[in-house]
């Protein structure tokens, strides 16, 4: 389909240019990990990485604060993944394979809260945290993570569970399963994909939050990802910033999640219509 | 991809499995029984929810009619004060300020967005194979870049002494070496702005993107063998056919948009002057972690709510009609 009978080569440097222009912030952070803060500190900026080394990668590596800060991020999100997708599984069961009072009340809620902003909320949940002894605490950060989690994931999920006909089931117990064996050895299967796709929008919700961990985690011990960049950045900026540590931390940040994205991105986007939640 | 209306779902008609149809064969008559099981099975999303959204808002409503001062930080109990918070508030200019810079940035960022990302999206359209997986690569490459770390380049690149933007500025022939962008209000801003769109344009391309494809080619073709020019197929053909998404990513925007606190916070930490620059995000913030004022602060939070719920009510009322 053809909207112009202007010629195609000049749409296409048109859309060549955008893309470049727009890949740029990302391929500038790619760019400058890889050189040495003497180039970087030029006020002429160098735009290919020829000559350049991983020595900012290991510098990052050698300051502990990174791994500190990488295991307190893989323990929240992994803490919010698996809960999140057992509880909306059996939510989204509920869903999708019942129907009862108060069904549509939980939908239209689960509707409603996705669209609540974590800035309406996070001064509430940081006197909560702090009145049970939570702030500073893996487990509080989970709780907030996977209740702002859990509404998309069953919305996601209750998708792929619908999607397994109930007459697969059935055939099964014809068969002589149970409803339980039925359940377990033709349905779960079955519903792998949708684990997966919602397993890792949940992933990339948790490793990515900042407003909630800036709010609730305040020690530097207990920094996720997001916050240690945003303290690296911080100390960094008092001397002259060292851009190149700088991206280099930028980029292992961003590098797993770039890489999630891409593979289950397809899998996600006809449900981030529908289901209102940005990636 | 598909962008389809959502899914829909309900009692009366739905598109739900075959299983699911209200009047069906007895086998599966056990499971419409009145039961405890659907009861069980939403509970622990219901305790979750409860302890950590419910609980939190009711504290927030409560606290909203109560007054924080300096006796309250040293352990006096706060003095329940009613609306006063919010009389206060209403009556404040600089809250005011505050909420008129977030809707109007909110509404200038979600408009441009959904301008942009429509126009790439028809650009998608128009060129060929290679030239379209360069730009949507690119555009994924974007919305997949973590906010943090996204924010931290684009610090980079507008910084004053040796960003980019400032070099390259110079070098097609601007005064612009030195100047400091987040100094001032209006340039933070312009700046925030830039930002804020070059993240989100990426998800509205893409989903107009699929509601394009699902234009049949015999219909351009026809309107072309008509004799509709570029303009015309867009505004008569492409427009309405695209309308629902549209408006739905619009409406999405908005939302989104009127929660910029990443992107602001980060900007003033890189050198925006904080009182010129809050938004309703960072202002509740400054007001209840920086001041220790949660009376306040919980007032503007239930406010920020209320406005979110008003906007997105419409669109999950859409969802929820689509179920009967």
């Amino acid at each position: 389909m053809r909207l112009s009978s202007l010629s195609r080569p000049l749409w296409t440097a048109v859309a060549i240019v955008i893309a470049l222009a727009w890949a740029f912030p990302v391929y500038w952070m790619f760019n400058s990990s890889f050189l040495p803060n003497t180039v970087l500190q030029s006020t002429t900026p160098t735009f290919l990485p020829f000559g350049g080394s991983l020595d900012n990668f290991k510098a990052v590596f050698a300051d502990g604060t990174f791994l500190q800060a990488l295991g307190i991020s893989l323990t929240v999100t992994l803490t919010t993944v698996v809960v999140c997708l057992i509880v909306a599984f059996l939510s989204a069961l509920a869903i999708s394979r019942f129907k009862f009072k108060g069904r549509r009340s939980f939908i239209l809620a689960m509707l409603l809260i996705q669209m609540l902003p974590a800035e309406g909320m996070f001064i509430a949940q940081y006197k909560m945290m702090s009145s049970v002894g939570l702030l500073n605490n893996v487990l509080g950060l989970s709780v907030l993570y996977i209740a702002a989690v859990v509404p998309f994931t069953i919305w996601m999920l209750r998708g792929f569970v619908a999607g397994v006909p109930a007459e697969l089931e059935e055939a099964g117990m014809v068969d002589g399963l149970s409803r339980t064996q039925a359940f377990m050895r033709i349905t779960l299967p079955l519903l792998a994909p949708g684990f997966v796709a919602s397993g890792v929008y949940a992933f990339l919700q948790a490793w990515n939050e900042f407003t909630v961990a800036l709010v609730i985690m305040t020690e530097d011990q207990m920094k996720t990802l997001p916050l240690w960049l945003r303290g690296f950045v911080q100390a960094s900026a008092t001397r002259e910033t060292d851009w190149g540590m700088v991206m280099a931390a930028s980029m292992m940040v961003a590098v797993p999640v770039i890489i999630f994205f891409m593979i289950v991105q397809s899998k996600m986007s006809s449900g981030l219509v529908s289901g209102a939640v940005k990636g | 991809m598909s962008i389809h209306a959502p899914a829909p779902e309900g009692h009366a008609v739905r598109q739900d499995p075959p299983g699911e149809a209200p009047e069906s064969a007895p086998a599966r008559e056990p499971r419409r029984r009145r039961s405890r099981v659907p009861a069980l099975l939403i509970l622990p999303t219901l305790l979750i929810l409860i302890a950590a959204l419910g609980y939190p808002i009711g504290w927030q409503l409560v606290t909203s009619m109560q007054k924080f001062g300096l006796t309250q930080q040293f352990g006096a109990p706060p003095e329940f004060v009613g609306f006063a918070n919010y009389a206060a508030l209403l009556t404040d200019t600089n809250f005011w300020v505050v909420l008129g810079r977030s809707l109007l940035f909110c509404f200038l960022a979600a408009s441009l967005t959904v301008v942009i990302g429509f126009l790439l999206a028809v650009l998608m359209k128009q060129v060929g194979t290679v030239a379209r997986l360069i730009l949507q690569i690119s555009m994924l490459l974007a919305w997949s870049m973590p906010i943090v770390a996204a924010m931290t380049v684009w610090v980079w690149l507008v910084d004053w002494r040796r960003g980019v933007l400032n070099w390259l500025l110079t070098r097609v022939g601007f005064d612009a070496e030195g100047h400091n962008w987040l100094a001032e209000p209006v340039t933070f801003f312009a700046i925030a702005l830039i930002i804020v769109v070059w993240m989100s344009v990426p998800f509205v391309a893409l989903s107009i993107y699929a509601g394009l494809s699902q234009i049949s080619d015999e219909v351009m073709e026809a309107a072309e063998m008509d004799g509709a020019a570029g303009f015309q197929r867009i505004r008569y053909i492409i427009m309405p056919l695209v309308a629902p998404v549209l408006s739905i990513v619009m409406l999405l925007q908005i939302i989104w948009d009127l929660r910029v606190f990443t992107q602001i916070k980060l900007l003033q930490d890189a050198g925006g002057v904080a009182n010129e620059t809050n938004l309703l995000g960072t202002y509740i913030y400054q007001m209840g972690v920086g001041a220790g004022d949660f009376g306040t602060a919980s007032a503007v939070s239930v406010l920020m709510l209320v406005i979110t719920v008003a906007i997105s009510w419409y669109y999950v009322r859409s969802l929820m009609k689509e179920e009967n």
